[in-house]
């Protein structure tokens, strides 16, 4: 592997800013590096070659008049297939949409765009982005670079795999019930989900609203902090933004976590968890207290419930939202006689060849608990008794400032595992979840390596629209404890 | 009919949808107008791409709460957007971003008169902001056997509909009530109130029950109406299909029937079994709506005086009768016509203006097929001709001859007068000349007269007039006819 991969965003940013290196060159070589690891894990599916190469051309000439827009100027990235970019086939990793080409750029795409950002390609997720290890993928499975036989988690799996592989700098997620952080954790990179409404959701394909927030995912906690900068802020395209200033979240990074008071919540050390990242975790502890930080354990007594409120919220939503898949406008049709007839013949054919399993049995799942006679007991239930885990985590924020435990209970599975075993699935997002339901920040960052050479996940989740905290404390550990250095053989 | 319909009582509910007039649709920016090539309004959000969000348009909100402060419906401070699901080509998202659990007005009342001037009260359920489908055009031959198409210009247009109680007890005061709402909305210059290109649009729910039972019988929805007068006509059909379906002991099912415009029938569309299952749900991509007094108390300002004070004030101040009042103040523009008509009349004269505007101009209108606004007789030239009929420099039936040139040409009527010779002959001496010409014209006739056979005053008064063509005023003529005969 060449050395300038090896660059973060910052130790790059410098070299093209003095111009010992060039965008051009370093997006070919992360264009050579696609080529050479994608054989191995398949994270991308679409690789924009030539746009890339523009985009850097474009860099560099900025760089030469001395003509400079943001950190980002010039830094080959690359986005998960779940975000809309103009003229670029954006499938969301379903056959649905495998041939739909967005005719416009999502709001992030577009800020990432005129920052001056080089994006190499779209890459592999589970369809809608709903799974945990990106097998539901409708264009095959991502492979973990630490251990090609395991899956490198997801959704947002293809973003992480290729940040962990060096095929690209830093990449962005989406993350509805931990599909940044959990995928981050299993490839053993830093993910962030940031507060709901901090980043604007316009031209991510929804599949959860009240749940869904995009997200960078990086090799080091800084990069994180640079992107999070670039891509957070009000939207007039999208309601549920927030007006709330950004910050520049590089700025107060490296205040340290004196004084920071941590919570331990007791119901994050859950059963099966497995014992070495139980024993990390631990020892990431005793690492936040030699750092300053204040250990109090507190308890979020209705943590239990995250699971059902997900499984109930998050399947609703998607089942609404993925009705415009229908086969009239664009995507996919397939024309079939029924007995409801041609039209509705063509409805379930379209969406029967279109979607995958899982995402059947979500709209299934999620169609059943809005239905008429259903909703009550089990749509409305979930809405109050998410405010349940809200005011959980309210209670908890007027002790502590952060929140700390792993980001799953055991390292990346097997690919083909638990393909089988829906449930055994979902339970490998019971630690991020939560954070969704309450909408708040959280953050995945490194947390050594397991003695079977797979990465460990801790995650560091903040009160509402206090990135700056989550950064803070993160960037303190990864500081202290160099996991971050750690990358795979790939 | 009459006497079956004497055993039930029929309960109407309506639900009206009220296309409204703003210039972008309610969640995008694009053009909300009537019209335009397939598809040219459209973009990525009506067209229900992935990804895309909808942004509320604040007009449609104050367009909504004006209708809400005009009917005295509570305005909800914090009111959600919902998703009602079906599937339709001409459905984009698959769902429809409606109002559920909390619409933005609960209750107020719509009031109208009927035609023996009795007022009647009707309570509104509800009103609430939805989003408009697009159109499907179906195989013809200019498509050339392509099938179906779908046409999306009107996607995203924004719709208020009004929930009325099932308060309306006949298909003729549902007609009125349609009607007044229309008023209503087009004095508040929300919506343009055309059935025809379905800027408004009616679902009537109807059912019969034995007089005085308390529980409804099972309701029929009603749709596909174009007009008011086919509301009626629909509910008329349907309440004596009812009315003789139970006189024969049969069921009613719940269903939904459409209007056939051409042969005058209801016909089954679903039965309740086919009802769809909207699984309705806040809509997570809009924030609940909040309203501050603040702003209601800003677009209260905005309202102009609404149809019922301005029928009180016309009652009042003008004089005139309820049932001129109601009609002059049917539309906003007309009482305005009206109001400038009589600006400098005294009051006595001011119901001769209003015969003639509800008589002549809409009569006018009603040939030509044109609005108020568009009338070729101004209200300053109708009132220089009342006045001309008021000092008896034309005669009434002189002045209908005034106004179908004044309609014909657009002229002054002192202009058509002279021009055509029009002016009343009032003085007493050429008159007189006139009518002793008559008389010795008509020996036999006068003879008779003055034997007793009085009613022939009429027939000397049509002699003059023929003569004069219809120039002698009428009064004049009378005293001086009357002078000669008792000679």
């Amino acid at each position: 592997m060449q050395e300038l991969l090896s660059f973060s965003i910052l130790e790059l940013g410098k070299r093209l800013k003095n111009r010992s290196l060039s965008s051009e060159e370093v997006t070919k070589a992360y264009l050579e590096r696609i080529k050479e690891t994608d054989e191995k894990i398949h994270a991308y599916l679409s690789i924009l070659e030539d746009d890339a190469i523009n985009a850097a051309q474009i860099a560099d000439k900025g760089f030469k008049k001395n003509n400079i827009s943001s950190p980002l100027q010039g830094i080959p990235i690359a986005i998960k297939d779940l975000l809309c970019m103009k003229g670029t086939k954006t499938t969301a990793g379903s056959k649905i949409l495998e041939n739909f080409i967005s005719p416009y750029d999502a709001t992030v795409v577009s800020k990432l765009k005129n920052a001056g950002t080089v994006i190499l390609g779209k890459l592999n997720m589970d369809e809608f982005a709903m799974g945990s290890s990106c097998e539901h993928s409708a264009f095959g499975p991502t492979h973990n670079p630490w251990n090609l036989e395991h899956v490198p988690g997801g959704s947002s799996g293809g973003s992480a795999a290729s940040v962990a592989a060096y095929s690209c700098i830093a990449s962005l997620g989406s993350d509805t019930g931990g599909s940044i952080r959990q995928p981050a954790a299993c490839c053993g990179v830093v993910g962030m989900k940031p507060t709901y409404g901090r980043v604007s959701r316009y031209g991510l394909i929804a599949f959860a609203s009240s749940l869904d927030q995009i997200g960078p995912l990086t090799r080091n906690v800084e990069d994180c902090a640079v992107i999070l900068s670039a891509i957070s802020g009000h939207d007039l395209k999208d309601s549920t933004s927030s007006k709330k200033k950004v910050p520049n979240y590089l700025k107060t990074i490296d205040r340290g976590i004196k004084g920071m008071k941590i919570g331990i919540p007791d119901e994050y050390f859950v059963d099966g968890m497995d014992p070495e990242i139980k024993q990390a975790t631990n020892d990431a502890i005793k690492t936040m207290e030699t750092l300053g930080g204040e250990i109090i354990r507190i308890s979020l007594p209705h943590t239990k419930y995250a699971l059902p409120i997900y499984y109930i919220i998050a399947p609703a939503e998607a089942s609404s939202n993925l009705s415009r898949y229908d086969g009239v406008r664009y995507g996919m049709r397939k024309e079939s006689e029924s007995e409801y007839g041609s039209l509705f013949g063509m409805y379930s054919a379209s969406r029967d060849n279109g979607f995958g399993k899982e995402v059947k049995r979500r709209i299934m799942l999620g169609t059943y608990a809005l239905s008429s006679g259903y909703y009550d007991a089990y749509y409305t239930k979930a809405l109050k008794t998410r405010t349940l885990v809200c005011e959980d985590f309210q209670k908890a924020f007027t002790k502590v400032d952060l929140i700390l435990s792993a980001t799953t209970p055991t390292p990346a599975f097997k690919i083909g595992e638990k393909l089988n075993d829906p449930l055994s699935m979902y339970l490998s997002d019971i630690l991020t979840i939560p954070c969704n339901i309450a909408g708040l920040p959280g953050i995945s960052i490194q947390n050594g390596i397991t003695s079977s050479g797979l990465p460990i996940g801790l995650q560091l989740i903040g009160k509402p629209f206090d990135e700056e905290g989550v950064l803070k404390g993160a960037y303190a550990f990864e500081k202290e404890t160099k996991f971050y250095l750690k990358s795979s053989s790939l | 009919m009459e006497g079956k319909l004497l055993k039930y009582e029929t309960v109407i509910g309506l639900e009206v949808h009220a296309q409204l007039k703003t210039k972008s649709k309610i969640f995008c920016g694009s053009d909300a107008s009537f019209g335009g090539n397939p598809n040219e309004h459209t973009c990525t959000i009506d067209l229900g791409l992935p990804g895309v969000l909808p942004v509320l348009n604040k007009k449609v909100v104050e367009s909504s709460i004006k209708l809400g402060l005009a009917v005295g419906a509570k305005i909800s401070e914090n009111c959600r957007f919902a998703r009602k699901h079906y599937f339709y080509p001409d459905l984009p998202k698959g769902y429809q971003i409606s109002q559920y659990e909390s619409p933005i007005c609960e209750g107020g009342e719509i009031s109208f008169l009927t035609k023996n001037n009795e007022n009647i009260i009707i309570r509104l359920t509800r009103i609430h902001m939805e989003e408009d489908a697009g159109k499907l055009i179906h195989d013809d031959e200019s498509l050339k056997n392509l099938g179906s198409l779908v046409d999306f210009n009107r996607a995203g247009v924004p719709l208020l509909e009004i929930v009325s109680e099932p308060e309306l007890r006949s298909p003729e005061d549902a007609e009125l009530y349609a009607r007044k709402l229309r008023t209503l909305v087009r004095y508040l210059d929300i919506c343009d109130g055309n059935m025809q290109e379905g800027s408004l649009r009616c679902d009537a729910n109807i059912s019969l029950r034995k007089l005085g039972e308390n529980s409804f019988g099972s309701k029929v929805e009603i749709k596909n109406v174009n007009s008011f007068r086919s509301l009626r006509k629909a509910l008329e059909y349907e309440e004596l299909r009812q009315s003789e379906m139970l006189d024969d002991e049969q069921l009613i099912s719940q269903e939904t029937r459409l209007w056939d415009e051409s042969s005058g029938v209801t016909r089954n569309m679903r039965t309740k079994e086919y009802a769809h299952d909207y699984r309705y749900f806040p809509d997570p991509d809009l924030v609940p709506l909040e309203i501050n007094q603040e702003w209601i108390e800003e677009i209260k300002k905005t309202l102009p005086e609404l149809p019922d004070a301005k029928r009180e004030r016309f009652v009042n101040n003008y004089q005139l009768p309820l049932y001129d009042s109601e009609v002059l103040t049917s539309e906003n523009a007309l009482a305005h016509y009206f109001e400038k008509t009589v600006e400098y009349f005294e009051l006595k004269d001011v119901k001769l203006a209003s015969n003639w505007i509800m008589g002549d101009i809409l009569g006018l209108l009603n040939e030509r097929k044109i609005l108020i606004e568009e009338c070729p007789i101004t209200p300053s030239y109708l009132a220089e001709m009342i006045a001309l009929i008021i000092d008896g420099t034309i005669s009434g039936k002189i002045a209908k001859e005034v106004f179908s040139e004044m309609a014909k040409s657009g002229k002054n009527p002192k202009k058509i007068i002279e021009e055509k010779g029009l002016r009343q002959i009032s003085d007493l001496d050429s008159l007189e000349e006139i009518v002793i010409k008559i008389l010795n014209e008509n020996t036999d006739e006068v003879r008779e007269y003055k034997d007793g056979k009085h009613k022939l005053l009429g027939f000397f008064v049509g002699q003059v007039m023929k003569e004069t063509q219809g120039k002698a005023n009428p009064k004049t003529l009378q005293k001086i006819l009357e002078e000669q005969l008792s000679k």
